[in-house]
């Protein structure tokens, strides 16, 4: 090319209008897709009708962002850096120091473990959707969050990879993500979502988790690492936070799309939101666990969260959604029931079976059982606080106290059936179903109806207790299952006793 | 419905038969308004174990755990099988007791409030 025709080139180039965003986006994302003429569609997408959901017309879909790939590189390379220059800085300055105890850690532990592999399911996830879904905006957005996920997941590793060389417990997260028991919890979650049709899975992540509880999930545990001086993990959760109000954008989007195509709809997408609702909620358990146990420095109760995020917040976004015919979710009125008594619940079960854990667990200090007393006034001293004097009572005669057995699981959520009758805090809660001459055991009626939705699926469910059993796990040995879990004896035990203690106090002289 | 899936008359592998239990069967075992025990238990039994052999055997060393379990008379004590009180015959096998493969044996103790009568 000559030095003429060139600059004539450019001459032209600078003439031409800019695209206004609008038709850059129409540009980038419809003009993407098109119907297929040599095979048909309903070969192409093979998936995105068995679940019944009928769509008329996929242009009815707005992506309320009109964000296009070239723009998403753009901010998120800009985001990226700052993060790691943050993170670097954090690790230059051993800000793993300023936490405010090595107590909190275990929060991170368990946040991180527990966490960061569903990040990387959700990305497979996306990628599974947009390539499900035939219409053009929906897969853009399923694209962008897919790379989203992706990005969290790698930076939550980089936090790993820090906290990993002063704390135990975070050494092996991917091989323990797959085995332990109670990480089965969030990974039989995500492994339903991922399992169903692409609408279930984009209702069930971006609505049910993203929309209605993701809240319960970033405010107060960003909060908390605040406040509990974990600069890393703070800035990890603002970085994260602008993609989250896009995947929550995305979750309202999508339920309104299917909802205002066709009638037909409504049925299904409401006994998903029960189904999700339910699911993600008994995995908040682990979050109600971290903000009134696992933070030293708390932020409010799981209670007031609860109150806050789902039962005024999610209250008014149901309201909204009534004129579609969508009703606040099936047992949201157990939850509220169970906001007394489910951070207590959860941090029995891990006390009882700490030997078998991957965190550190601890009778919360005096000053913190008033604390639990002052928040839970009408739980705390009469339920649970006879358990944590005689635990205590236990540990300081050298006998600390685990449960000698292994739990019942719920066949549904995975947790221990440690949940309570909604009406009686005393008892247990169990509930139970037939299915072809088998039986199966639920810790609720939220557990039991999703069961009862799709036995064919839940009869599979890989419950590690039973795998124990089965002589899947190793052994038949406590010492031989928690070798084939990789857990270290100084990843495991009650925090007083450990190595992070140790650890602490030599560092920073602090009890 | 039994499951939404793609493929008609999907039906999926029941993982927890009781042949994968190397002669084995499961039987889920709380005492109930206990809860220091944070969950029922899961226990693997052969299926004629008498049901005196549980409760001495297995049941009675489990329960030491607990600062009640010592103080537990088995013979007033009350059986639940899911949610139906019974009788358990103790020379009977589980089986003859109604006990399957993944059955709940509840166990009640009027008198016994757990610890300091907060039923931990």
């Amino acid at each position: 090319m000559t030095t003429a025709t060139a600059t004539a080139m450019a001459a032209r180039e600078a003439a031409r209008p800019k695209l206004s965003l609008k038709d850059k986006y129409a540009v980038l994302t419809r003009d993407l897709g098109w119907d297929t003429t040599y095979q048909p569609m309903d070969k192409v997408f093979p998936h995105d009708k068995f679940e019944g959901i009928v769509i008329h017309d996929w242009n009815g879909w707005e992506d309320p962002f009109r964000l296009t790939m070239d723009a998403y590189w753009k901010f998120q390379s800009e985001k990226e850096r700052k993060l790691y220059a943050i993170i670097d800085a954090f690790q230059q300055n051993n800000g793993q120091l300023n936490v405010s105890d090595a107590r909190y850690v275990n929060a991170l532990k368990l946040f991180l473990t527990g966490v960061s592999p569903l990040e990387y399911a959700a990305h497979r996830g996306f990628a599974m959707a947009g390539r499900s879904l035939r219409g053009v905006g929906a897969r853009v957005a399923c694209q962008m969050q897919s790379i989203d996920e992706l990005r969290h997941c790698q930076t939550q590793i980089h936090t790993i990879s820090h906290y990993n060389k002063f704390f135990n417990g975070f050494s092996d997260w991917r091989h323990l993500h797959d085995r332990l028991w109670y990480l089965s919890v969030p990974k039989s979650y995500f492994e339903d979502a991922m399992t169903a049709g692409p609408f279930e899975f984009i209702t069930a992540i971006s609505f049910s988790f993203e929309y209605v509880l993701t809240n319960l999930l970033f405010m107060p545990f960003m909060s908390g690492a605040a406040y509990n001086g974990d600069m890393a993990t703070v800035t990890f959760g603002f970085s994260a936070q602008s993609d989250e109000s896009r995947h929550m954008t995305l979750g309202l989007e999508v339920v309104k799309f299917m909802l205002e195509q066709d009638p037909a709809n409504l049925p299904i997408i409401q006994k998903w939101i029960d189904k999700w609702f339910w699911r993600g909620y008994r995995l908040l358990t682990l979050v109600a666990m971290m903000m009134d146990y696992m933070c030293p420095k708390r932020v409010m109760s799981w209670k007031e969260a609860w109150e806050i995020y789902f039962e005024q917040n999610g209250g008014a976004l149901f309201k909204d959604l009534a004129r579609y015919g969508i009703r606040m979710p099936k047992y949201h009125e157990q939850a509220a029931k169970e906001k007394d008594h489910l951070s207590h619940i959860a941090w029995g079960i891990f006390y009882n079976f700490n030997h078998a854990a991957a965190i550190h667990t601890w009778v919360p200090e005096p000053n913190e059982l008033d604390w639990l007393a002052q928040k839970y006034p009408d739980s705390f001293d009469q339920h649970y606080r006879p358990r944590f004097d005689y635990w205590k009572q236990q540990h300081d005669a050298g006998q600390r106290w685990t449960n000698p057995g292994l739990p019942m699981l719920c066949q549904i959520c995975q947790i221990p059936m440690a949940f309570t009758e909604p009406d009686d805090p005393t008892q247990v809660c169990y509930r139970h179903a037939e299915h072809n001459g088998e039986h199966y055991h639920f810790c609720s009626d939220g557990c039991r109806d999703v069961f009862l939705g799709e036995p064919e699926k839940y009869v599979q469910s890989w419950l590690p207790v039973h795998q124990i059993f089965q002589g899947n796990c190793g052994g038949a040995t406590l010492p031989e299952v928690l070798d084939w879990y990789h857990l270290k004896p100084e990843d495991r035990g009650d925090y007083a006793d450990s190595q992070d203690r140790a650890n602490w106090q030599r560092w920073t002289g602090h009890e | 419905m039994p499951v939404i899936a793609l493929a008609p008359g999907y039906t999926g592998e029941v993982r927890d038969r009781v042949e994968n239990f190397h002669g084995n069967q499961l039987v889920y075992f709380g005492w109930d308004q206990h809860r220091l025990f944070c969950s029922p238990f899961t226990l693997p039994l052969p299926p004629d174990m008498p049901f005196g052999a549980l409760v001495d055997n297995v049941l009675v060393p489990l329960l030491g755990a607990h600062p009640e379990g010592a103080a537990i008379d088995w013979a007033r004590v009350e059986w639940l099988r899911g949610d139906a009180p019974f009788t358990p015959d103790a020379q009977a096998s589980l089986t003859d007791n109604g006990l399957g493969h993944k059955s709940l044996l509840r166990l009640r103790t009027p008198g016994l409030a757990g610890i300091g009568g907060s039923f931990n």
